[in-house]
């Protein structure tokens, strides 16, 4: 990780920008600012932005975008092929699946958000202790993580989903505790990496607590690929939530849930496309909107 | 080979036919504000088995003036007019594909990092061998015999060994060797050497330097040496060229130029040279503390360290001794590798001693732990070699500076704020500095924070751990000269860490001279100097560059 350095060099541009426009050239150099932002917008980051906000807005408000209710069927109205009527179609119990759709984002979100929590506060924790405190702490912190990395984590997450008992949020728990040790290791790397930089020798140098050093110097100039890395977890958590959705260990029917819905349109393969195709669909553009929005993290900061 | 007959009946035939023609030359390079042109209308002559030094601070354009004669400039950059002749041929407008036909052929390069200039993954041989198999030079036999005597000639021992060797298996001194090899392999007409000893020890420096010479005498081959160090370049060069800011401020023969230089920015360059100044820094005694005795009293020092398994110990330090006296400055030298950044450190107490004695203004630093190691701080404070490591990216100015009061006993914020804004206008830094944030800040300013930082909790001793080897000559003697008046004003004691003997002249009243970790020499700096009492002191002071022109005047 070669993070603090690169963050140095761009902020070191932006700087330059800023320090060699006197007064009076300001004005001019903030229209060529405008004209440089407006070249270097990226249309797909734009468009990561958009798939977003709209998943967290159906999540949020879903009665704005559709009339019809996600749990109630009309009869007589099943697996209708899309339609002006069902923009997506419905599905065998007539419940129109934009509506569900749009419903499941709540719960396929919220599961992530809590999955990634989970994994950021007990992973970075553990991370962060093991790297300050070294010696034996570390290695037997680190050991423990290497033991949770060496089970494959779908497994993984199906025990624990097993053992906490079904339910979108067991299933996040469940999802959040796969993904610890890979923060527990990156944390550990930034904090391993900082600790050796000649600033923190410095602080100590001048007097500084380990406390202290820890609180101003180490944790701020660990954490921004923690973070970053944290954004690339939320699609990553999108997608195994709904795994455990698909298989049955998630949300139990009817409540609409991504992975849920792939499963259950998997029935009417043959006869209804639309059931399993539009959520897959959903769910791999939120997974490669949240990738992207996380690589433009990495490139800012790193 | 034929290159080199042509270069022979050139040079016999007519005399003066330059190999490398500049012509105003003008290089910028793309960035985020715009294209910025850096080198502006500059000329120059390399004659054949003539050595020309290109001289300038760091951003002077020298190494983009080289880079653009090579073909090699980065992406963003640009040859925007000018001619380049090589050998009378105007190659300046040329494509990537006709200069790899003269690349390593007629001209080649001597990077300056030789760490990052070799592959990691393939072996000496193979290396050098590229580019003979590049340009066809025979069957796969013969470059291989090549390779060997090439390898011996630039002076590698065993080089049957070393050509099936790994580049992390050589030494930096070797590694340069190495890419002098595949820069002679073809006997090209001109040489152009990047800083070419800048990442090597002084004792290296100048074997490398020899070797080039040398080279250069057999083969006739022109060099043009890029360097930062005036020093380097008086010994070395027939011409030299002064850059600054993009453009030549003066060119001439060595001799002329260093005699009677006609620009005030190559007059500034020579007086502020370690190597060459002739006007030293005014050293007056501050007057002594009453009561004088010793700052730093280090006895029989010994540091190990554990490598690799268990049992395997490696002796950094073996039996250092020295004392300073209060308000004097006490210079440590060595190579890489000989301890005295060891030394450094154990006296700061960074490192607890395997044994020995560390006595620091009457505290025994050995026993320290805990609360009373945290205490021994406002003692004693290190300044370290690279200022773009030493400070937090994240902090402003200000914080930084502040920091270490807020570590002792707490004062009131105006009192805190006043004291860093007073010990700020003392290290020479402006007001607006405060809130700005390392980055957007010049070496030899973050320098200067580092020094305000160590200085803010009133230390008696400063450690100063290679504080001014990263920094250019200019810089370098602002802030000697910044230090020298600190000393007299505060009374401070320094030990000077360095492995620049010419700076250590200047600075430091006594000195130690390690080697291996052993200490082979010691005393007042002009006892050592006059009468070194070790042939590796001898060696080192003979390494230093610059002595040949001060002996010719």
């Amino acid at each position: 990780m070669t993070g603090l350095n690169t963050i140095g060099r761009s902020l070191l541009r932006d700087a330059g920008i800023l320090e060699t426009s006197s007064l009076g050239k300001r004005r001019a150099a903030s229209a060529t600012r405008w004209l440089k932002t407006i070249r270097s917008i990226q249309p797909g980051l734009v468009l990561s932005w958009f798939v977003m906000a709209v998943v967290v807005l159906w999540a949020l408000f879903p009665q704005w975008f559709t009339s019809y209710s996600a749990t109630v069927g009309v009869a007589r109205q099943q697996l209708r092929a899309p339609s002006a009527e069902h923009w997506l179609g419905t599905d065998a119990l007539g419940r129109d699946l934009l509506a569900r759709i749009i419903y499941g984002a709540g719960n396929s979100l919220s599961g992530a958000f809590v999955a990634v929590s989970v994994g950021l506060l007990v992973g970075t924790t553990l991370g962060i202790i093991a790297g300050s405190a070294r010696g034996r702490i570390d290695g037997a912190i680190m050991r423990g993580v290497d033991v949770l990395l060496s089970i494959p984590q779908l497994l993984l997450s199906l025990s624990i989903v097993i053992l906490l008992g079904f339910g979108i949020v067991n299933a996040a728990i469940a999802v959040g505790i796969t993904s610890i040790a890979s923060f527990a290791r990156l944390a550990r790397s930034e904090v391993v990496r900082v600790r050796a930089s000649d600033y923190v020798e410095a602080a100590f140098g001048s007097g500084g607590t380990f406390s202290r050093v820890l609180l101003r110097h180490i944790l701020p100039n660990s954490l921004t690929s923690v973070i970053a890395f944290a954004a690339l977890q939320l699609g990553w958590a999108i997608l195994t939530i709904s795994t455990l959705g698909f298989l049955g260990y998630g949300a139990p029917p009817p409540t609409p849930e991504w992975g849920l819905l792939i499963a259950e349109g998997r029935n009417y393969l043959a006869r209804a496309w639309w059931l399993t195709t539009v959520p897959g669909i959903v769910v791999i553009l939120v997974v490669l909107s949240a990738n992207r929005i996380s690589q433009s993290f990495g490139r800012a900061k790193t | 080979m034929t290159t080199a007959i042509n270069i022979k009946s050139a040079s016999t035939n007519i005399v003066n036919l330059p190999v490398l023609e500049i012509s105003k030359l003008a290089v910028g390079y793309r960035g985020s504000e715009g294209f910025q042109r850096v080198v502006h209308e500059v000329s120059l002559l390399v004659r054949p088995g003539e050595v020309v030094a290109l001289v300038g601070e760091s951003g002077s354009g020298k190494t983009t003036t080289a880079q653009a004669v090579i073909g090699v400039l980065a992406e963003n950059g640009q040859l925007e007019s000018g001619v380049v002749r090589l050998n009378g041929t105007d190659i300046a407008g040329w494509s990537q594909k006709q200069l790899d036909t003269i690349r390593g052929r007629k001209i080649s390069l001597i990077p300056q990092d030789p760490t990052s200039s070799l592959n990691p993954v393939k072996t000496i041989g193979a290396q050098v061998a590229e580019v003979l198999q590049i340009h066809r030079q025979g069957s796969r036999a013969e470059i291989d015999a090549r390779v060997i005597e090439l390898l011996a000639r630039v002076g590698l021992s065993q080089p049957e060994l070393r050509a099936r060797q790994y580049p992390h298996e050589l030494s930096g001194g070797m590694r340069q060797r190495v890419l002098i090899a595949i820069a002679v392999a073809l006997r090209p007409a001109l040489i152009i050497a990047d800083e070419p000893t800048s990442a090597l020890d002084v004792t290296v420096q100048k074997r490398i330097l020899d070797l080039i010479d040398e080279l250069r005498r057999e083969y006739g081959t022109a060099v043009l040496l890029v360097t930062h160090d005036l020093g380097v370049a008086a010994d070395r060069a027939n011409h030299i060229v002064v850059l600054k800011g993009g453009r030549i401020h003066e060119q001439g023969p060595t001799a002329e130029v260093l005699a009677s230089p006609r620009s005030e920015y190559t007059r500034k360059l020579l007086a502020d040279a370690p190597s060459l100044g002739k006007a030293r820094i005014a050293r007056t005694r501050s007057p002594r503390v009453s009561g004088s005795d010793d700052a730093i009293v280090v006895g029989n020092l010994v540091q190990d360290f554990s490598i690799g398994g268990r049992r395997d110990v490696f002796r950094a330090v073996d039996g250092v001794s020295f004392t300073v006296q209060r308000g004097t400055t006490h210079a440590i030298v060595g190579e890489s590798g000989s301890g005295k950044t060891t030394t450094a450190r154990s006296i700061v107490g960074f490192q607890r001693p395997t044994s020995g004695r560390i006595i620091v203004e009457g505290i025994d630093v050995t026993n320290l732990r805990g609360e009373s190691l945290r205490r021994f701080r406002k003692t004693i404070q290190l300044v370290y070699q690279n200022p773009f490591a030493s400070l937090d990216p994240r902090q402003t100015i200000f914080q930084i500076v502040e920091e270490p009061l807020l570590n002792f006993d707490p004062l009131p914020r105006e009192d805190r704020a006043r004291k860093v804004q007073a010990i700020l206008e003392r290290v020479g830094l402006p007001q607006p500095v405060l809130t700005r944030r390392p980055h957007a800040l010049s070496g030899g300013q973050r320098q200067r924070v580092a020094i305000a930082r160590a200085l803010v909790l009133d230390p008696q001793v400063l450690v100063l751990d290679e504080a001014v080897s990263a920094l250019d000559v200019t810089v370098q003697a602002q802030i000697l000269a910044l230090l020298n008046e600190l000393q007299q004003a505060l009374g401070l004691t320094y030990l000077f860490i360095s492995h620049d003997l010419a700076v250590v002249r200047q600075i430091s009243d006594t000195v130690s001279v390690l080697h291996n970790g052993r200490q082979v020499d010691g005393g007042p700096v002009e006892d050592v100097f006059q009468r070194p009492g070790s042939a590796y002191t001898r060696e080192l002071i003979g390494a230093i560059p610059g002595q040949r022109n001060a002996d010719r005047h």
